[in-house]
């Protein structure tokens, strides 16, 4: 018997309509564990450089983590994983909801579709009952519609719906995949979805999920639970609220959001308004929030609310989490109000509430420059929210100036040329960043910047500080119940942290702490990635339930699989060096791994380049950020040095640098 | 008159207002009753399920009941606070009007046992994992008059010589013995 897990994917070829049901290989859970881990491998295997994004063999896949499903708190992640059309390179958004825990129900662990449909359908799996169903109906649907549309015609209100808007349809590069109060967002992985012409995938499962070693996990899950309701009532001090508790950012809690509207750009992620939180929109946002929430929600077996279910009078109810709240209101320099308005719009549509309000600011800011004229923008009202309104609109649907803001920030600036290149000046590897920009440069914050294959910042930090204690005291603190560092070295690291002063940013941490420190945040997400853990719960908050001490035991009790902290390391190396050994052979090289040029104001180059240095080299890769053939025979990844080497991207002599490529050109 | 006696009556408190719809009741509450314990779980088996309905705020945990083989004449739906709730969102039985609290392999009713465990456990497992307290637990004592319990066909005699007179029914019982 399989634990944990079912042993079984799906395999769906949209182009000639047949549904498999295909044993997996036990052997590949024992390497790269699931979720993130299995996605990379059969994107690796079959998935080769040549294809592009739009293209039939493209794969994209549905994929639950390994313990999605068991009573492990917070594991429900859903881990999508292709080839995103805006970066070229492997995309693995990722959403949390209740749609993975069914769909192991169901007795899957992953959903894997190729090809694609000559008319729009939608899959609807009812336990071994799988079927390709016409989706002509729910064409031009938004994505919550849709999924209320479909639970209704199936007559199966516990169905869980996974979702496309219009934005997926028309293939925008910054569409989303929608899922009750979930989304998979960021990379254009809605896009992908259309393409295959997959409008829906709706899953209902009553089956057992099993659990290799009961009572030592539940004695496990127990002791987690038991921490987070210990955790809960006792907030880090001396952190801004949002870092200070458990769960994603609690952006559908708190009202103050002095922080994010002074500290975070505004429009095109150029304008810091500081002194710009006052009592009167203290008032008035609270005011907005209290009325539009109706409810504060979770996923799948988590007690932390980080979603809530909004209800704008006039217009339906949607559902929202984390900061969406707050991005289209400061692109746009509204207010909250509008915030809630547009973000219905925008979730029925389906994209991206990072990207799309950024791409939407920029447009205008073209405009402004005289870049793009009045012809582009003809028929645009002039009021400020109805102008976005209106842009939103001709962007999913790809009329006008919005057929070409629909492919981002980085594509639209080559097409349009005339100097709007420089406008597009917040990308990395050609992707919306947050609207962040900051003084001092952070030394652990440029190398997750730099070097993440996410493409992601905030889905690759959080388990050390993003800034040192001001005081001896507050630092001696934190670190006295640190049990999740997988060294006591870091607890030093901490308490030698300074704002000022010799041990300061940006050569404090030093470069060799920063690679440690960028590792183990690292490591964390690579895990929960392949758990489908919720980093809310494990990676991204300050001393989280779960850690690298208590993972092990979880999964072999769980999954019975033999695992300690070296092996697990050893898994997450191994995940880690196959995602960048999947982007390296589609061309991504060390000239593409640099933050935005503003994203710090005072900027350190000699630095900067001994960090990267220094970090290729931590993680066993060559100068170009490829991983050697040395390191990659230690993590059994034989396979892709013998690959590597037959393209020449490595060679037999390790001291010759490798053939010059990038992504860039790789774009037809 | 029987004796006084005294009972313990175990309630689960459902606040509606503080469900989160996590459903971790659910998955604990299948995962207690796997055997062995804790071996697996299944939403589809739990004993407690959460009713719901996000775009319309509907949250309402229920907690399996009696199986009855009969649907009720006609059914029940109440609005709250301006919130319609599903037909029998409130009702905890087991009944074929719905697939609420049936094995799903063998259709078998499902009930609520409230965990009896060896040691006990302190509550059902569902309020022990629901702290965000939408479920809470009480046990209270109640006084109850003990009453011998009495054959049916006594009952339904009495009620006989109730209703026509005891000297009426002798007669009708002798007489029908005399027939054979």
């Amino acid at each position: 018997m399989r634990y944990a897990e079912t042993g079984f994917n799906l395999e769906i070829d949209l182009s000639r309509g047949n549904i498999e049901r295909v044993a997996t290989d036990p052997r590949d859970t024992e390497l790269y564990l699931g979720g993130l881990g299995t996605n990379a491998k059969i994107l690796w295997d079959r998935v080769p450089p040549e294809v592009e994004p739009f293209s039939p063999d493209n794969l994209l896949i549905f994929a639950t983590g390994l313990l999605c499903g068991t009573p492990a708190t917070g594991c429900n992640r859903t881990i999508v994983s292709t080839i995103s059309p805006q970066t070229l390179l492997m995309a693995y958004s990722m959403m949390g909801g209740f749609w993975a825990p069914e769909l192991k129900y169901a007795g899957y662990d992953k959903v894997i579709f190729r090809g694609k449909s000559p008319n729009l359908v939608y899959l609807w799996i009812n336990n071994d009952k799988v079927e390709i169903r016409d989706a002509s109906h729910l064409q031009g649907k938004g994505a919550v519609e849709t999924a209320e549309l479909i639970k209704e015609e199936l007559k199966e209100p516990k169905a869980q719906v996974a979702a496309i808007g219009l934005a997926g349809e028309n293939r925008v590069y910054t569409a989303s995949i929608e899922q009750g109060r979930s989304s998979a967002s960021r990379l254009g992985i809605g896009a992908v979805m259309g393409d295959k012409g997959l409008k829906a995938i709706a899953v209902r499962g009553t089956k057992d999920v099993n659990i290799a070693r009961p009572a030592e996990y539940l004695e496990l899950c127990n002791e987690v639970l038991e921490y987070i309701k210990d955790r809960e009532d006792k907030p880090v001090p001396g952190v801004m609220p949002i870092l200070a508790g458990l769960g994603s950012p609690k952006e559908m809690a708190v009202h103050d959001e002095k922080w994010h509207t002074e500290n975070f750009m505004w429009g095109n992620s150029r304008t810091r308004r500081k002194g710009f939180w006052n009592e009167e929109i203290e008032k008035a946002w609270t005011e907005t929030l209290e009325n539009v929430r109706t409810r504060l929600i979770s996923c799948y077996n988590c007690p932390m609310k980080c979603g809530a279910i909004i209800s704008v009078p006039g217009i339906s109810t949607y559902m929202m989490k984390c900061f969406s709240k707050l991005t289209y209101t400061m692109a746009a320099f509204s207010d909250l109000d509008f915030g809630f308005k547009i973000a219905q719009r925008a979730t029925e549509y389906g994209v991206d509430g990072f990207s799309t309000p950024q791409i939407m600011a920029f447009g205008f800011e073209l405009y402004e420059a005289g870049i793009l004229t009045d012809e582009d923008f003809a028929g645009c009202p002039s009021d400020n929210e109805g102008k976005f309104y209106w842009l939103l609109d001709r962007i999913v649907r790809r009329e006008g100036i919005g057929d070409v803001l629909a492919n981002g920030t980085y594509w639209a600036a080559q097409q349009i040329g005339k100097g709007a290149e420089a406008y597009a000046h917040n990308n990395i590897k050609k992707h919306e960043q947050l609207p962040l920009k900051l003084s001092m440069l952070n030394p652990v914050y440029f190398l997750m910047y730099a070097t993440g294959e996410k493409v992601n910042i905030t889905q690759i930090e959080g388990s050390f500080p993003q800034a040192p204690f001001a005081t001896m005291e507050e630092r001696e603190d934190f670190v006295k119940d640190w049990i999740q560092v997988p060294d006591e070295k870091f607890k030093q690291y901490l308490l030698d942290w300074e704002f000022r002063g010799e041990n300061s940013n940006p050569y404090y941490p030093t470069v060799e702490m920063s690679c440690e420190i960028v590792d183990w945040q690292e490591m964390m997400h690579y895990i929960d990635d392949a758990l489908g853990m919720c980093a809310g719960l494990s990676s991204f908050p300050l001393k989280p339930p779960y850690h690298i001490h208590n993972f092990p035991t979880l999964i072999s009790s769980g999954a019975g699989i033999d695992m300690d902290e070296a092996g697990l390391t050893q898994v997450y190396r191994r995940n880690r060096n196959l995602v960048r050994a999947i982007n390296v052979r589609r061309g991504l090289r060390r000239k593409d791994e640099k933050p935005p040029e503003d994203h710090w104001k005072k900027r350190f180059p000699e630095l900067e380049t001994q960090l990267l240095d220094a970090y290729y080299k931590f993680k066993g890769w060559n100068n170009q950020g490829i991983p050697t053939k040395e390191s990659l025979h230690e993590l059994a990844l034989d396979y892709v040095s013998e690959d590597f080497l037959q393209r020449g991207i490595l060679t037999d002599n390790e001291g010759t640098p490798s053939k010059e490529t990038s992504v860039e050109t790789e774009k037809k | 008159m029987g004796e006084k006696k005294k009972k313990i009556v175990k309630t689960i408190k459902v606040d509606v207002d503080k469900c989160n719809g996590c459903r971790a009741c659910e998955v604990i509450c299948s995962a207690f009753h796997a055997t062995p314990k804790y071996s697996s779980n299944n939403p589809a088996r739990s004993r407690i399920r959460v009713i719901h309905d996000p775009l319309k705020d509907v949250y309402v945990p229920v907690y399996a009941g009696e199986y009855t083989a009969a649907e009720c004449n006609g059914r029940d739906k109440y609005t709250i606070d301006g919130k319609e709730y599903d037909e029998c969102a409130f009702c905890r039985a087991s009944c074929p009007s719905r697939d609420l609290f049936k094995e799903p392999d063998s259709g078998l009713p499902l009930k609520c046992d409230m965990c009896e465990d060896d040691p006990p456990q302190k509550e059902p497992l569902c309020v022990q994992w629901c702290i965000t307290d939408a479920l809470t637990y009480e046990e209270r004592e109640e006084e109850v008059e003990e009453e011998v319990e009495r054959e049916e066909m006594e009952i339904g005699v009495e009620s006989l010589a109730n209703k026509f007179g005891l000297q009426k029914l002798m007669d009708t019982v002798a007489r029908m013995s005399m027939k054979g």
